[in-house]
């Protein structure tokens, strides 16, 4: 979705601002909030993309106002009432009011504590052999899905190079929508930073994204 | 609070610092231990294992033995996950990290545009700047601005390349080993490797300066 977390290249948010000597949580509550997120993932309520696109469809004015941890906040509350692991009335109450719902891969407990310590694995065998190969030159598409997509806004209609092939992957447009995993090609697409932007572009930049092949076509 | 303040007023500090966030925070707890879907425990080890377990270091140990043993370098260089595979000492990470090297000719950054994607496992939690809209917003379009934000400049003439992190597979930046730093130990070069080199912000420190 063309979402205010489609980032890349918009103008005006001012001059990035590190931290000394940042803390690892700035609230207790941030860490709470992470760690519910990865522990209702982990039991099954939801994947990483689903999650994402709750985080994407927050109002444009929250998403921006929301610090980060925040936004994960909103996004699991909503998330989880949506799929029926919790209602309104229970979080406005802030008590349980009836039964859970069953989880996939059921409750999270300190024996699942180690799984989520892992990155999971996204590679998938493939369904059918790659339609490009390394070199080739590809265009990104110009499409504007209303739900979630991982091909960011500034790089459509234009022409780059596929620079590494990663193999199959779980096809995040497919998953987000709980559509199945719908395993696609995914390459590096790298892109000239003239082409992105212009003659105001740097003559030096180049910028690639992680593309799967649906976003492509022969160029 | 306007109500009751005259009754309530002698015990204010018990519930006056927490924000509004934070009692949300704490209702949703409650609600998913109360309806059996997490138990409070597993997740104060979630946190610890943030806390205590991951971070730059991991990376670090990474790039400095890249550093020092070129077989490493070219494993982590051709297969990344695969090559921390191999050091039983490091997170286990996923089964997608690439690993990309900065030369004289070329400096690589990372960024996620779309949310915050960031090798967790290598480096742990990501600072608040990778996460918020100048950074995402800037570093496709103006890297060198970004790198002016850090007090770093480049040379005109090299190449800058940003990963735009936008699928699963993570990226970690394998800096340029510092000057000086000849017959180090790995242990020793670990403690120059900064958790921004391997974003692509910053270098490593250089030997003899304060870190």
């Amino acid at each position: 979705m063309n979402g205010v977390h489609d980032m890349g290249g918009m103008d005006g948010f001012g001059k990035v601002e590190p931290e000394p000597n940042e803390p690892m949580f700035h609230e207790e509550w941030e860490s709470r909030v992470l760690a519910m997120v990865r522990a209702m993932g982990a039991a099954g309520a939801f994947n990483i993309d689903t999650s994402r696109f709750y985080r994407e469809t927050l109002p444009p004015h929250v998403y921006l106002s929301s610090s980060y941890y925040k936004k994960w906040f909103l996004g699991l509350e909503e998330m989880l009432i949506e799929k029926g692991y919790l209602t309104r009335e229970e979080v406005a109450a802030g008590h349980a009011m009836q039964p859970g719902k069953a989880l996939k891969h059921g409750k999270f407990d300190l024996a699942n504590v180690e799984r989520v310590m892992v990155r999971g694995k996204f590679a998938r065998p493939a369904p059918a052999p790659a339609r490009f190969k390394i070199g080739d030159r590809v265009r990104a598409k110009n499409i504007h899905p209303t739900t979630h997509t991982r091909l960011p806004r500034y790089v459509r209609g234009h022409v780059g190079v596929v620079e590494l092939n990663h193999g199959c992957h779980v096809f995040p447009d497919s998953a987000a929508m709980e559509l199945g995993e719908n395993p696609q090609w995914l390459y590096t697409v790298v892109f000239e930073g003239s082409d992105l932007w212009g003659e105001d572009g740097d003559p030096t930049l180049k910028v690639s994204i992680d593309a799967f092949e649906p976003y492509l076509d022969p160029a | 609070m306007s109500h009751d303040h005259d009754h309530h007023h002698h015990h204010d500090h018990d519930h006056s610092e927490l924000s509004e966030t934070e009692l949300r925070v704490r209702a949703l707890e409650t609600i998913l231990t109360e309806k059996g879907y997490v138990e409070p425990a597993a997740l104060d080890a979630i946190i610890q294992a943030y806390e205590t377990k991951i971070g730059p270091h991991n990376g670090a140990r990474v790039v400095a033995k890249a550093w020092t043993d070129p077989a490493f370098k070219q494993a982590l260089l051709e297969d990344g996950s695969k090559a921390i595979g191999t050091l039983g000492h490091v997170s286990r990470v996923g089964d997608h990290l690439v690993v990309v090297e900065n030369t004289p000719v070329r400096h690589n950054m990372v960024v996620c545009t779309l949310c915050s994607c960031y090798p967790w496992e290598m480096l742990g939690l990501p600072p608040v700047w990778y996460k918020a809209a100048p950074y995402r917003s800037r570093a496709v379009k103006d890297p060198r601005g970004v790198l002016a934000d850090f007090g770093v400049s480049l040379p005109k003439d090299i190449e800058l390349r940003v990963w735009d992190s936008t699928a699963e597979t993570r990226f970690l930046v394998l800096p340029m080993r510092p000057e000086g730093t000849e017959g180090w130990s790995e242990e020793q070069l670990a403690e120059l490797v900064t958790r921004d080199s391997m974003i692509g912000t910053g270098f490593p420190a250089k030997p003899g300066a304060p870190s």
